[in-house]
């Protein structure tokens, strides 16, 4: 009977099952080994950072290769999550009143930190799309570049009297202000505890990779492919545009938001600077590489970029120039019209096809 | 008052130098159509550029200035021949990722021959004296001296230093010629017909590829001439250096309506001023987000930016 059903479904759907499947064994896998003490130490430092970096370009995918809109105020939304879920922890953690245990702390942090890069995403939303391309790239641009200048004007201080809270100064602390405590310290950043590990970046990002191929299956997010393929059928045939471009965008920065509370609980001291544009780049550049509305080509694209120029770090100082060769070379030979009509004339396009079929599976053209 | 007025000035150089860079931006835009994200980092190369030919023992700062102009051009040229023109027709967004990848290009070069240590830029004004406004009586008098100033006991109200100077004269007749070379000559018209309809102006008989490449070295250019009058103004310069200039005059671009010439003009002096005064009169620490909320508010207001044109999409 299972079998039966495995065999009549959609298309889609098995995909998905092969991507999700496929992103779950290789991250437990890794996991699994990592804890055995297999893989060397090097690698196991990777593990984390690829999984937030594989959750951030997933979500990103949603944005620019579903909805077709260019985000380039990605690292925004991160930066809120981070913020907000580094705050949860460190007051949690230093209020000797609240007795939370460890695991719900965190999860908690994770929660709240996407819940409100959410809420960003919605006011931000909200204005940015009344516009349409560039524009619309440009106007994310600066919403990141914004929430990374307040967030590195942020000053939260903890004493016996309860919160202080400082913008671009350290609050004044009044009496009885022993065992002050700096929790968000401006430009220093934060550093909240350590509880990130392989484990829960891998459930966390399984969570995010089933939820976001769910919408992209669902009624609303072929509504939202109607609208990036064309905009004004979409309006036509009476699909609510803003309604669904606000969804896709939300349900991206809250995802982006949980990959950023992962970030702050992974590294020791955090500042904001890190969440600048070269950042949400960065991750474009994993999701334009991997393929538009592909999740596949997301995942495998960040963790082939993410870890090549890690692993080849005794190239030293090369290893950077490399990677831009490499990247503009990548660019002209797959979107060239030169070499796409030169590999059709040879017959060599048949197999380049297929194989790029992994990480295509729609033709770019998502955003126009 | 009158410090109000130090702060516009100042202002108005670092505007007319975002306008300087902006105008390669936008031009580009008009033409390919593409955001090219390397220009940025032209000026750094324009800067190392001036950097290098001026530390020589043989070399006049003119000449140098000269040089980096060159370096730069050619560097744009030789970009947009390797790099842009195999991919016309590709979608944008991979046109975009090469710009980047260009971008991290040379910023890895600059890194490796140059290194990541700030390096200090002497100013091509150096020594020159400040303009004083004094006032004696009532009647303001305006005059480059410093020390020896026949005024000594009376104390100027308002020094406007040599680079401030230069940066805003020498933009507006950039500027200037800039708009006679497009309006009044053969090729700058034929820009213009690009930048309508490339297919139209081709068969006009206007040399679509050839006008490209003329966009991208009068673009290049005066990001050599932004970038020694930038290094000039804020002396230091690193590999990173054009990048959050690059950044902001991309958002000046877009402010004034991207594809606009005068727009990236006009854009491109405000957010300069916009961010000298929020600096001094709001939050130094947040001046940069000010000038993205500014641009935000007006791309809200105006879609298309202030000068930029409303194009109805048809079925």
């Amino acid at each position: 009977m299972k079998r039966f059903k495995v065999m009549t479904m959609r298309k889609q759907t098995k995909n998905n099952l092969i991507t999700f499947v496929g992103a779950a064994v290789l991250f437990f896998a890794m996991a699994a080994l990592s804890q055995a003490g297999v893989l060397n130490n090097k690698i196991t430092g990777l593990l984390v950072p690829i999984g937030i970096y594989v959750i951030l370009a997933i979500s990103l995918n949603l944005t620019v290769g579903v909805l077709g809109e260019l985000s380039l105020g990605h690292a925004g939304f991160m930066c809120v999550g981070a913020y907000v879920s580094g705050a949860v922890s460190l007051v949690i953690q230093n209020s000797p009143n609240l007795a939370v245990p460890d695991w719900l702390r965190f999860a908690l942090a994770i929660v709240l930190g996407g819940i409100m890069a959410a809420v960003f995403g919605v006011l931000i939303g909200i204005p940015v799309l009344r516009l349409r391309g560039d524009y619309l790239a440009i106007v994310t641009l600066g919403f990141g570049e914004i929430m990374k200048s307040l967030a590195n004007n942020i000053y939260l201080v903890m004493d016996n009297n309860g919160l202080h809270f400082g913008f671009t100064q350290a609050p004044e602390l009044g009496e009885n202000s022993e065992g002050a405590k700096e929790l968000l310290r401006g430009p220093i950043g934060m550093s909240a505890p350590q509880d990130t590990n392989i484990w829960v970046v891998s459930v966390v990002l399984l969570i995010c990779l089933a939820a976001l191929m769910m919408f992209i299956d669902s009624k609303s997010g072929r509504a939202c492919m109607a609208v990036r393929d064309n905009y004004i059928a979409a309006q036509s045939v009476g699909i609510n545009v803003t309604k669904f471009r606000l969804m896709a965008f939300t349900i991206s920065a809250a995802i982006a938001g949980v990959a950023g509370a992962l970030y702050s609980h992974s590294i020791s001291l955090l500042a904001a600077k890190k969440f600048d544009y070269n950042l949400s780049i960065l991750i474009l550049v994993f999701v334009v590489l991997g393929g538009l509305g592909s999740m596949r080509g997301s995942i495998i694209a960040t963790i082939i970029l993410y870890a090549l120029p890690e692993i080849f770090r005794e190239v030293g100082n090369y290893r950077m120039l490399i990677y831009a060769i490499v990247l503009i070379g990548m660019m002209i030979f797959n979107n060239a019209p030169f070499f796409i009509q030169l590999r059709e004339r040879i017959g060599a396009s048949a197999p380049v096809r297929k194989l790029k079929g992994i990480f295509k599976k729609k033709k770019a053209g998502g955003v126009e | 008052m009158m410090s109000f007025v130090s702060y516009l000035v100042n202002g108005l150089s670092l505007g007319s130098i975002y306008a300087l860079i902006a105008l390669g931006y936008t031009m580009v835009y008009g033409i390919a159509k593409m955001l090219n994200f390397a220009h940025g980092d032209i000026i750094m190369v324009g800067g190392y550029a001036a950097l290098i030919t001026m530390a020589t023992t043989w070399c006049p700062v003119w000449l140098a200035i000269v040089i980096a102009v060159v370096v730069c051009t050619v560097l744009g040229v030789v970009i947009e021949k390797v790099a842009y023109k195999p991919l016309r027709g590709a979608p944008p967004l991979a046109v975009l990722i090469t710009a980047i990848g260009v971008s991290y290009l040379l910023q890895n070069v600059a890194l490796l021959t140059q290194t990541a240590n700030p390096k200090t830029f002497t100013s091509i004004a150096a020594g020159a004296p400040p303009f004083l406004l004094v006032f004696e009586g009532k009647a303001p008098l305006f005059f480059t001296a410093a020390a020896d100033s026949p005024y000594g006991d009376l104390k100027p109200v308002l020094t406007i230093s040599m680079e401030t100077f230069l940066a805003i004269v020498v933009s507006i007749v950039i500027m200037v010629l800039l708009t006679l070379f497009i309006n009044k000559t053969k090729a700058g018209k034929a820009m213009l017909a690009c930048s309508e309809d490339k297919g139209a102006a081709q068969l006009m008989g206007i040399n679509v590829n050839g006008t490209i490449t003329l966009t991208f070295a009068i673009g290049s250019a005066l990001a050599a001439v932004a970038a020694v009058l930038m290094c000039s103004t804020y002396p230091q310069i690193t590999p990173y250096t054009g990048s959050m200039p690059g950044i902001k005059a991309f958002v000046a671009a877009v402010f004034g309506g991207i594809g606009s010439i005068p727009g990236a003009m006009i854009g491109g002096v405000l957010l300069g001023v916009i961010e000298q005064l929020s600096k001094a009169y709001i939050s130094s620490q947040l001046s940069d987000a000010i000038v993205f909320l500014v641009l935000i508010i007006v791309l809200v207001v105006r879609p298309t930016g202030i000068l930029g044109r409303k194009i109805n999409e048809k079925v």
